[in-house]
């Protein structure tokens, strides 16, 4: 009886499993084969070479490593200035404003649009070649001409605002994220807190924060695994890699595959992209975890 | 049991009915793709034309842009699922890997039959793309694989009113380096931006920098240093990088030229934001677009050395082939035949404003595409060089470029970190 119970149950959920194995497991497995040939993409024969491709990656691919400190930089700035907006915009949201819902809307139009439209967008924004210059006259128009700058093509200043405008682009997710975590706190601890005589920084440190870190928890990882994977956004501000400066690990795994047509090396990077990312995400629920528990 | 009897019987005739007619499509069909966005208007013109003269219909289907256009031709190769005729936009390495494939069909019977008549039509260099000479290093059957439906040559333009305004003669433009920094410092005195070109594509910088490399070291230089016969530091390859660090040292380029993309230098060119372009052919039927009152004219890049003629990248265009498991192989050269014809040539030429790949309908083309057509004896193309460079040496050749022009690096700098990673790339490739 036990055993018909068990295989019933396993019976309803085959579907959902097939299609995760069609969709997932099988296109997994086979691009962790694929990263262990030499092969063009077009050729019926590919070369097992083991894990060649995987030492080219850690020894002889410093445009590989440099792609993943640009990526890294993106993300920390997303981590740090993107998210303390969407966190402060959403405890601002949280109380009784006018027009809550007016900002809501708006917050959340950036993350809804393509990121080549806005890369693009950006760009006639921030160009003064092919654009409006629009950043340098508002410089220039509150008295600071001394800051007035070719901001995209100067190797200096062009991964720093692609991570700018990347914040911009992606603080709306993080907003509504928070909005939804503050409003599940229960009133009746800020209340007690009154009585109890805590000021806006008590109910802060120690209301709001211990209380939101699964939701900061979540929303950092949506972040880092967004941020880390954008590229599209950089097609439409730079055009592309800018000597180096401006590229991402997607960007790499694309030129290897298109311009060197080396698909299993694309894959390699792909795998050692995905196995790079899943570890950072476990590292960050484990300290979460170990805060929590604290 | 009377009613089953019919019942079967409407099955059975549909069926066939059915199986008939799907055999007489399949007969009466051909499946063309293409990335040709500005170009497809017409070709469903010609197909309407095509089906009206023989009954056969064309169907051409339209993937653009042409970067998932090549991830569909690929992955359709892996699946044996091509179409009658398609083209690659890839290296000649990837075309070379397609037929070994046994995906592109050997035209060489059919355009050498009739004393080689269709052959003859074309631009020598145009077929010459699709073409792989006995011995060649691909290892591929010699003979030609696609046939051209038109050309290009990608060359300098130059803005003739901001020629007149800057003091310049608009008849003669400079024709060698100095005189085009010379002209480069009348146009900023009079402060109007030097040349612009989509250079974060970078492989318009490698067609900038091999067309100076043939310039000052000739083809058999340029050859051997593929073959790795000569290193990338020797000094003609340093005059070569060296040149980019001039136009950057006389501020010869428009700002953010690097973070470009070709459709953002068209537009600036074509909106008289700037006195040179470097561009392809195709670039008539943009600027038309964009702004129809455009003066301009079209130079060879000013040569930087006497010792060798300047060349330009030219004769491929673009170039459709055959599958070679197609059931429909033979209707689908007939109709490759018809669509270079002369009189669908120049219809293309006239709707498309691109070079057709058939000599005799260069007659009637626009003046401006007459120039480019002039200097279709000066051009070259790495998919007739017999050989190719390794894609990650052209990378970081060509992002070594950025950093001269950007000046993080000197020509040595790139020199050197462009040859090391040759060496890496032949130890690898050794047996």
């Amino acid at each position: 009886m036990r055993i018909k119970s068990t295989l019933e149950n396993y019976f309803f959920i085959l579907p959902a499993v097939i299609i995760f194995a069609i969709f997932y497991i099988i296109p997994f497995l086979w691009v962790f084969q694929l990263s262990m040939f030499d092969w063009d993409g077009i050729l019926p024969t590919k070369t097992f070479i083991w894990f060649q491709n995987f030492k080219e990656i850690v020894i002889q691919d410093p445009s590989w490593w440099q792609a993943m400190r640009n990526a890294g930089y993106i993300t920390l700035i997303a981590l740090t200035f993107q998210n303390a907006v969407a966190f402060l915009l959403a405890l601002a949201c949280d109380r009784e404003i006018k027009m809550k819902n007016f900002y809501r809307a708006i917050f959340f139009i950036p993350p809804v649009l393509s990121e080549i439209v806005v890369g693009m967008a950006w760009r006639f924004i921030i160009s003064d070649v092919d654009g409006a210059n629009i950043i340098n006259r508002m410089l220039v128009s509150v008295g600071l001409p001394q800051l007035v700058h070719n901001w995209l093509s100067d190797p200096k200043t062009a991964l720093t605002t692609v991570a700018l405008v990347h914040s911009w682009k992606g603080f709306g997710w993080g907003f509504l994220i928070f909005l939804a975590g503050l409003q599940t706190i229960p009133k009746e601890l800020y209340e007690a807190a009154r009585v109890d005589g805590a000021s806006a920084w008590d109910y802060f440190k120690k209301i709001i924060i211990p209380l939101m870190v699964p939701v900061i928890v979540v929303v950092a990882i949506l972040t880092i695994l967004g941020t880390m994977q954008a590229f599209a956004l950089i097609l439409g501000l730079v055009g592309g890699e800018f000597a180096g400066h401006t590229s991402v690990p997607v960007l790499r795994i694309l030129a290897v595959m298109r311009d060197s047509s080396r698909f299993g090396y694309a894959c390699a990077q792909g795998i050692s992209f995905g196995a790079i990312l899943v570890a950072i995400s476990f590292i960050q629920y484990r300290l979460s975890k170990r805060y929590r528990e604290a | 049991m009377k009613r089953l009897f019919l019942l079967g019987l409407i099955f059975c005739f549909l069926f066939c009915f059915g199986c008939c007619k799907a055999a007489q499509d399949k007969k009466k069909v051909i499946t063309v793709w293409h990335w040709m966005t500005d170009r497809d208007e017409s070709f469903q013109e010609l197909a309407k034309q095509y089906e009206q003269k023989t009954g056969i219909k064309v169907n051409f289907e339209l993937y653009a842009p042409s970067e998932q256009y090549s991830q569909k031709v690929r992955a359709a190769a892996q699946g044996k699922n091509l179409p009658d005729i398609f083209g690659i936009l890839s290296e000649k390495k990837d075309f070379a890997s397609f037929i070994k494939s046994g995906h592109v069909a050997n035209l060489t019977p059919y355009l050498e039959s009739d004393n080689g008549r269709w052959k003859k039509e074309f631009f020598t260099k145009a077929l010459e793309v699709n073409e792989f000479k006995p011995d060649n290093t691909y290892g591929v059957e010699a003979g030609f694989y696609g046939i051209p439906i038109d050309v290009m040559t990608i060359e300098m333009l130059y803005n003739k009113k901001l020629f007149k305004k800057a003091g310049l003669n608009p008849d003669v433009p400079p024709a060698t380096w100095e005189e085009f920094l010379a002209a480069i410092e009348k146009l900023r005195a009079a402060n109007i931006p030097g040349l612009v070109s989509g250079w974060s594509e970078i492989w318009m910088i490698d067609c900038f920098a091999s067309n100076y490399a043939f310039n000052i070291m000739g083809e058999k230089k340029v050859l051997d240093t593929i073959k790795g016969l000569i290193p990338y530091t020797d000094p003609d390859w340093i005059k070569v990088f060296d040149l980019f660090a001039q136009m950057r040292d006389n501020k010869a380029l428009v700002t953010g030229v690097i973070t470009m993309i070709n459709k953002t230098a068209e537009q600036l060119f074509a909106n008289e934001k700037c006195a040179f372009a470097f561009n392809g052919s195709w670039c008539v039927n943009v600027y038309k677009g964009m702004n129809p009152d455009l003066e301009y004219g079209v130079m060879l890049p000013p040569a930087a050395s006497d010792s060798f003629p300047m060349v330009v990248w030219g004769g491929a265009g673009s170039s459709l082939l055959i599958n070679d498991r197609s059931a429909n192989k033979e209707i689908a050269i007939e109709f490759l035949k018809w669509l270079s014809d002369k009189d669908q040539q120049v219809f293309l030429a006239n709707k498309t404003n691109n070079l057709p790949a058939n000599k005799d309908a260069l007659t009637g083309i626009p003046p401006i595409l007459a120039q480019f057509a002039d200097d279709m004896d000066y051009t070259t193309h790495p998919n007739i060089w017999g050989i190719s460079e390794f894609p990650i040496v052209t990378e970081t050749l060509d992002k070594g470029i950025q950093s001269i022009i950007i000046g993080e690096k000197t020509p040595q700098q790139v020199a050197i970190e462009v040859q090391k990673i040759k060496e890496r790339e032949l130890a690898r490739k050794k047996p």
